[in-house]
């Protein structure tokens, strides 16, 4: 029983929370886990506060269970290398020890403890992050203060509705940086989950009820690989749902205002023979479903094209080139299986779009930018 | 004409299967029948991983693949990883505890044959216009959208094993408490027995609201009603409540007996009575009991707000205490014993390390805010494949070398083990580990492909590599198995040579009658007991050789099951096909009428008499 005793208390020992142990350990976390990944897309490189919070709370829940392993490894191989048969004999009987009520209070006492300092920032960040006052506050001339966004997830694009600001645009995100942007969270068919990883974590949206939270941008996406974060559906919502992708745009404030006045006030005109003859096709057999134009509201059938040259992607997951989008819209079931995009016999009199079809309308719809 | 003597020959063995109501057989069949799913599961889990091997592979469709997830976990899940846990149960719990038998033999039949038709069911899915195809969760929105018979096939098969579960875990409750020897108190009751008895209780409070949420679906898609569907008033959610609040205890289910498992392997291969038992089976009551407290940890990013998530966020994490008392007590366990590295104290040595990974991921996501980046992410793939396989299949691979001999009065290779363990082993933590780090990189779990400009490619192709060393480790326990299978070679009752329980002293082949006296339990570890006082029996009897009343073998369970197979069909198709509702109605009559008969037709069994028992020197 001594020797268990003494045990017991040198592993009270190496469990003692020294301070500057953790925060080493932390340290070399940080330099080891920001290697991890894609900038515009990585939990490990947040770029905002929520995203922080949650990332802080990675390093301490990690240090944690480090230390916890640490514990287990050393009296693993200790117990190992001192105890084989082979060392101890074959013949020998061990002294059949019962147990000991020091090392069970030891060891229910500390991983009590452990879990409380894991249990305060889980429960204050659990409760801040969920803090969607600000959603509706208001200046003097009874103006929001916060940019709100509706998102409707769709199989399988997103809708983003700016219902203060008079706009919706869809695939493409556009958020000030700096401050906090509320969003409404809902899906129009079955559920999906919104989730911008570098932001901050996900949150469902679906199909009964709208759910709220914020996240905040504290860098430009300008300067990133692409020029966008990027965002992911994180629940499976059917074959398409691995391309169910949007990205992200952060602008300042300046260019933010700047942004949404453009898209308020743009009125596509087609530049050119080939663009006024897509203009033409267009208006004829996708008119019914897309938009074109980026000031009104949720609710369209397909995703609203006013931004479309300024986007991305194509269908949310292809490189934004002609050649992509002339092979989408002639057959967009064998790239995003059971989306609803009609495939062009159904809207073209039963035939597919004809290569200068094709054209005309890549043209058109590559000019349909607030930006430039 | 001797009450003992049996019937020889192929087909006589087939109709003893078919037929029988011993515990060590249906204990086989168990094996037999969850190995093959373990396999089938195995080829789904490889399609999967070659999929994801490279970046826009187009080795399997987008459809296609959520049905191969969706399959690999129901399959892992319901038909491979429980019906081995069940095998071992049944195999082992009523010779730990000396009893003759389960409490219910007839029940104990039916709940295979359950358990059995509804996993064919499921499988049938394939070559039936297609399987499931809504994550093993088969969340409501999606599992209502989803076309085809594929989500039919799923909730009516789960909801025929699910019975069959339900029924063999009020039969070990019942065995547990009813059955156990004279002597065989509560606290001397081994930790597999144990924690059979304590997953038994979670299968009696858990599988009813998984029955329920099943029923809700089977009506919404075959018989027009709305419980899920909310433009008629009914709500998504409950479907997640329902499935988890079934969900997070079928975990424990799962695990419990693997941790039962491994106590005994602990013990027996150091040489040493189980460090802390009182605590050990404290810590398995606290952790069945907190297993329903928890449910709604799988539901953070659901928006149910942040009181319901800060309590279940706590909740969750006090998990960890009784969990980390029990690895302390293994680890004191071994310390100061005399450890001998056989093939399954290799698996219990390697699952240590694995589970308290595993465990502390669990811990990291019960802090919801961080949860709501882990959740459905990769992270999370790995974290319950380091409980699931570094826990529950490492244990049920322990198992298989540990109980072999006792199953089957033969010794697995101890060097193809080794070689099976070292493969699995490698090839586990190759294919997981790195899928943390996935997830953290921001992969979304169940994405049946990704673009190659996310930074993903590497640690994707590393993981499949991972994926094939397990499958070789497999493919040589399989050679291990046919190999001694073959040989045939007897090895006698404690093989292990350190037995401490009861299960272990018992004459080799085992008597289908079990003890021809009920032994005297005189302590915990009662073998180990007896032999350090020199007994060379091994036991002491309570009653002296008197006649045994054994119960007869029936056909009944398997008719039974049967027709309630039948009638999936009819439900199946239910508004599609004209023979739909006839055929409903014939197999539930099939089903009623041989209750009825059981109810009605007396069978009282048999005896063995104890002039025949004297003359007996063991054997099948």
């Amino acid at each position: 029983m001594n020797t268990t005793m003494k045990e017991g208390f040198d592993l009270a020992m190496m469990k003692g929370l020294k301070k500057w142990r953790l925060f080493s350990l932390l340290a070399a976390l940080t330099i080891f886990l920001s290697g991890c990944g894609e900038e515009y897309l990585s939990t490990l490189t947040p770029a905002g506060q929520v995203g922080r919070d949650q990332y802080n709370l990675l390093l301490l829940s990690s240090a944690i269970m480090a230390l916890v392993i640490l514990v287990v490894v050393i009296i693993y191989v200790l117990a190992l290398v001192k105890f084989r048969r082979s060392k101890v004999g074959e013949n020998v009987i061990p002294k059949q020890v019962e147990g000991s009520h020091t090392l069970e209070i030891i060891w229910t006492v500390i991983p009590i403890i452990l879990l409380l300092i894991l249990a305060v920032p889980t429960v204050a960040y659990t409760y801040k992050h969920a803090d969607v006052a600000g959603m509706s506050e208001v200046n003097e001339e009874g103006n929001k203060t916060a940019v709100t966004v509706n998102v409707t997830a769709k199989l399988y694009w997103w809708e983003f509705e700016y219902p203060d600001l008079g706009i919706v645009t869809a695939q493409e995100l556009v958020v000030p940086t700096n401050e906090k942007v509320y969003f409404n969270l809902k899906a129009a068919d079955v559920k999906h989950s919104f989730w911008i990883p570098t932001a901050g974590g996900k949150m469902d949206t679906n199909v009964e009820n709208v759910n709220q939270f914020y996240l905040e941008f504290d860098k430009e996406s300008a300067g990133l690989k692409d020029g966008v974060f990027y965002g992911k559906c994180a629940e499976l919502c059917g074959p398409s749902h691995a391309l169910m992708d949007f990205k992200v745009k952060t602008l300042d404030r300046k260019d933010f205002d700047a942004w949404v006045e453009s898209a308020k006030s743009t009125e596509h005109v087609a530049q050119g023979d080939l663009a006024t003859q897509g203009e033409e096709i267009f208006n004829t057999s996708c008119i019914a479903c897309h938009a074109t134009s980026a000031a009104g509201t949720a609710g369209s059938m397909g995703p609203n094209l006013g931004t479309f040259g300024d986007r991305n992607r194509v269908a949310g997951f292809m490189d934004h080139d002609k050649e992509n989008l002339k092979a989408w819209i002639n057959d967009p079931q064998s790239y995003k299986p059971g989306n609803v995009m009609p495939q062009p016999e159904a809207i073209n009199n039963g035939d597919k779009f004809s290569e200068e079809q094709l054209d005309a309308l890549a043209e058109y719809l590559m000019g349909l930018s607030v930006e430039k | 004409m001797s009450s003992i003597a049996k019937k020889k020959g192929f087909g006589a063995s087939v109709w003893d299967y078919l037929t029988t109501v011993d515990h060590k057989k249906i204990a086989i069949l168990y094996l037999a029948a969850g190995g093959l799913f373990f396999v089938i599961g195995g080829i789904e889990a490889m399609l999967i991983r070659i999929q994801l091997a490279k970046p826009d592979n187009d080795f399997v469709s987008a459809g296609l693949f959520n049905e191969i997830i969706t399959m690999h976990g129901t399959t892992m899940i319901f038909l491979a990883a429980m019906p081995i846990l069940f095998g071992f149960m049944n195999a082992v719990m009523p010779l730990q505890i000396g009893a003759r038998d389960v409490a219910f033999p007839f029940l104990n039949a039916l709940g295979f044959w359950l358990f059995l038709f509804g996993g064919i069911f499921l499988n049938l899915s394939w070559f039936m216009g297609g399987a499931p195809d809504a994550g093993w969760t088969s969340y409501a929105s999606l599992s209502l959208a989803s076309p085809g018979h594929g989500i039919d096939f799923y909730a009516l098969g789960l909801q025929i094993s699910g019975a069959g579960t339900y029924i063999g875990g009020i039969n070990f409750l019942v065995t547990i408490i009813n059955m156990r020897a004279p002597g065989m108190t509560y606290m001397r009751m081994p930790l597999m027995t144990w924690t059979t008895f304590v997953a038994s209780a979670l299968i009696l409070f858990a599988f009813p609201p998984l029955t329920i949420g099943l029923f809700f679906l089977i009506l919404d898609r075959m018989f027009g009603a709305n419980f899920f569907d909310h433009t008629m008033g009914g709500n998504t959610i409950i479907w997640e409540h329902l499935f988890w609040i079934f969900g997070h205890p079928e975990v424990y289910i799962l695990i419990l007996p693997a941790f039962g498992i491994f106590s005994e392997i602990f013990a027996l291969f150091s040489r040493k009575r189980l460090f802390g038992y009182s605590s050990m089976v404290f810590a398995t009551v606290l952790i069945g009991f907190l297993g329903f407290m928890v449910w709604a940890h799988h539901m953070f990013t659901v928006g149910l707000g942040p009181t319901a998530n800060a309590i279940f966020a706590v909740a969750t994490m006090a998990i960890a205490v009784p969990t980390g008392m029990k690895i302390f007590n293994w680890l004191l366990t071994i310390w100061g014993g005399s450890i001998k590295v056989t093939v399954p104290m290799l698996y219990a040595l390697g699952f240590i390390p694995s589970f308290v990974a595993g465990g502390v991921t669990g811990v990291m996501q019960a802090a919801a805010p961080l949860d709501y980046q882990l959740h459905d992410s990769y992270f999370i793939v790995a974290h319950f494949h380091y409980v699931i396989v570094g826990g529950v299949v490492l244990a049920i691979l322990a198992a298989l070398h540990l109980y072999w001999p006792l199953m089957f009065n033969q010794m697995l290779s101890e060097k193809l083990g080794k070689w099976t363990f070292w493969f699995f082993f490698i090839g586990f933590h190759m294919t997981f580990f790195i899928q943390h780090f996935l997830g953290l990189m921001g992969m979304p779990r169940r994405v049946f492909t990704f673009r190659a400009d996310q930074g993903w490619d590497l640690f994707n192709l590393i993981s499949s590599i991972g994926a094939v060393f397990m499958a070789i480790g497999v493919i040589i326990l399989v050679i291990n198995i046919i190999i001694t299978v073959a040989k045939n070679v007897p090895v006698g009752n404690d093989p292990w040579e350190d037995g401490r329980t009861l299960e272990w002293a018992i004459p080799q082949p085992v008597p289908f009658y079990n003890f021809k006296q009920t032994p005297l339990v005189r302590g915990l570890d009662t073998f180990w007991i007896e032999k350090q006082e020199g007994n060379k029996e091994g036991m002491t009897y309570a009653e002296p050789i008197s006649d045994i009343h054994m119960p007869n073998n029936s056909f009944i369970p398997f008719v039974m099951t049967v027709g309630l197979f039948v009638a999936a069909f009819g439900a199946l198709y239910n508004g599609e096909k004209t023979w739909a509702v006839p055929v409903l109605v014939l197999g539930l009559a099939i089903t009623l009428l041989s209750m009825a008969v059981r109810s009605l037709k007396d069978d009282h069994g048999y005896h063995i008499h104890k002039e025949d028992l004297m003359n007996e020197k063991g054997g099948k």
